[in-house]
């Protein structure tokens, strides 16, 4: 029963075949027997999902028809939860807890989703293996001696183990696309501003996005129906009219115009991820879809231009953890500034204070145009490279990431890790959705596609990627009980 | 550009982070590769192009000026390292 999707578990809850305090239940005692081998939360709360499953059976029962009704679900430690704690990864939040939930938590609770605990994650969302998080390294499930990727490898983890049937993320430089990739689920980032940042801990406030990590497209169209759409209490959220994301999954692909960036199919791509997404690019065809080469001649610069943007809203954002309101404070400081540097200084991990120091340098006195202005110029001409292959195409597909899941410990070089994104950043850059679906193996571990869309064009990536998991079985594959060890 | 230890304890110093005489090196060679990294952005000519800071070019949204918040202090200080009546408690700055 754990293995089954939200639209399977959600027609067995309504005939009455499990009930969700039973499925609540069994998700709960299958993390307590595992979670010490693959970490995925860092915190659950038992009594309050067993509470929260109790009430959604009564509504059930009632003939309430809502699809994620009683529906076992975990988020990233990065969403503000109310009553349970919220670290973000790091030592500077470990015994926070809320005064208030985010939107995307405070919309899922109203739809009767039942909160199963928080999944780990990189520091601050800083990092794509997961090895920053304070509360250690989450294993992949197909391989523990691998990474699940970063940021939300705890909730990538946790959806490939079925360890919850489905769980949010966040994606500001493909967070979200490259742990799916890595642990072969399905993950989406959404256009800019499509869900609400409200109570999600701000790491790059121009590119943060937040979205869902689910057992196939399907699923993820089912929570975003709940999660998208505009927030007054984030003035950044869009205005563009939400669509029913499920409406249009399947429809046909016949004369889809699918465009194959050159810039993704260069040397640092592995033979086996390329071969994947060739034979992915097939099933397209088969289905009707056309195929065309299109350029994105600067998707070089993304990564440098992303090492300012992203490291520059981080040292302003971040400049709230002070040790006075709330979260760590160091002990016994001297004075306030030595309580701000002792505080800064010990409750934030090496790759976090790397990126607020880069940060702080882009912005000082002097800096500024040669780097932030810069950044923000090349950020343009990333922009009109999308502008002008959508011009031609639908959607744009190539690899999530260069290859599958890298070994524990295996790069200690910021500069490597930061190059692990180098398909993933510029969609963010841009403000563009791109989904991440599982294509095949490499070798035991899962490869991923990236399909990328224009700007509020989620409902069409869903259509597209929905329609290649009726025609596939890839998303269906599940790790070894053993998590292959 | 160079970055060198003067630059580090800088930036250290404007980001209020400690960083320790053991420490320097290490953080100025990661630092310096980052911008190595970053330069690559040098390489293009991009002076008539217009900087983008937002996807779509967001406006601010308005709203009428009516008092939308409750006073939560009681709540919002039960999270706090330190309180007094009331008040949030740092080391003394005032002598």
């Amino acid at each position: 029963m754990l293995e089954k999707t939200v639209a399977e578990l959600s027609k067995a809850l309504r005939s009455q075949e499990v009930s969700s305090v039973e499925l609540t239940q069994a998700y709960l005692e299958k993390i307590a027997a595992v979670n010490e081998r693959l970490n995925t939360y860092i915190t659950t709360c038992d009594e309050l999902a067993l509470k929260q499953a109790s009430k959604a059976d009564q509504l059930i029962a009632d003939g309430n028809q809502n699809p994620l009704l009683g529906i076992p679900i975990a988020h990233k430690d990065i969403f503000c939860t109310k009553n349970i704690k919220t670290t973000c990864g790091s030592k500077m939040l470990e015994n926070f807890v809320s005064p208030y939930d985010a939107t995307i938590v405070s919309k899922l609770n109203k739809a009767g989703a039942v909160t199963l605990g928080k999944t780990n994650m990189d520091e601050f969302a800083m990092g794509s293996s997961n090895e920053t998080s304070y509360f250690g390294s989450v294993k992949n499930p197909w391989d523990t001696s691998k990474v699940p990727g970063g940021s939300s490898g705890g909730s990538a983890a946790a959806v490939a183990a079925d360890l919850c049937a489905i769980a949010t993320g966040t994606d500001t430089g493909g967070s979200i696309r490259q742990p799916a990739s890595f642990c072969g689920v399905t993950g989406l980032k959404p256009s800019y501003g499509r869900v609400s940042r409200w109570g999600m801990i701000a790491f790059a406030s121009s590119l943060d996005q937040a979205g869902p990590i689910s057992k196939s497209a399907e699923d993820a169209a089912i929570l975003m129906n709940v999660i998208a759409g505009p927030d007054n209490l984030d003035s950044t959220s869009s205005r563009t009219p939400v669509v029913d994301y499920t409406l249009n999954l399947n429809d046909s692909l016949y004369g889809l115009k699918i465009g194959v960036p050159k810039q993704h199919f260069t040397e640092g791509l592995s033979a086996d991820v390329e071969e994947s997404i060739r034979l992915s690019l097939k099933e397209f065809e088969k289905l009707g879809a056309s195929i065309t080469q299109v350029d994105l001649p600067n998707n070089h610069l993304s990564v440098p231009a992303y090492y300012v943007v992203a490291p520059a809203e981080a040292s302003a954002n971040l400049s709230r953890y002070d040790g006075v309101r709330y979260g760590f404070r160091c002990d016994n400081p001297i004075d306030l500034e030595d309580m701000y540097m002792r505080t800064r200084s010990e409750g934030f991990g090496s790759e976090v204070k790397r990126r607020i120091m880069i940060g702080t340098y882009a912005l000082s006195a002097g800096y500024y145009d040669a780097y932030y202005q810069k950044a923000q110029k090349i950020r343009r001409l990333i922009k009109n490279d999308f502008d002008a292959a959508f011009e031609t195409v639908d959607v744009i597909v190539g690899p999530t990431s260069p290859h599958t899941a890298f070994s524990l410990g295996a790069t200690t070089d910021p500069v490597k890790m930061y190059l692990e994104d180098i398909y993933t950043i510029a969609v963010n850059l841009a403000g563009l959705p791109g989904i991440s679906i599982p294509t095949g193996f490499g070798g035991n571990l899962p490869i991923g596609m990236q399909i990328i869309g224009k700007e509020f064009a989620e409902a069409k990536l869903l259509n597209v990627a929905h329609q290649y998991q009726q025609v596939t079985e890839w998303h269906k594959s599940k790790p070894s009980e053993n998590f292959g060890e | 550009m160079a970055f060198d230890k003067s630059e580090v304890s800088k930036v250290a110093q404007l980001a209020r982070i400690k960083i320790t005489s053991d420490e320097i090196e290490e953080v100025e060679s990661r630092i310096t590769e980052i911008l190595h990294l970053i330069d690559q952005m040098q390489s293009v000519d991009t002076d008539s192009i217009e900087p983008m800071s937002h996807p779509f070019g967001g406006t601010q949204i308005l709203r009428s000026d009516t008092i939308t918040e409750e006073n939560n202090r009681d709540e919002l200080q039960k999270i706090a390292p330190k309180v007094e009546n009331g008040l949030f408690l740092v080391p003394k700055v005032i002598e």
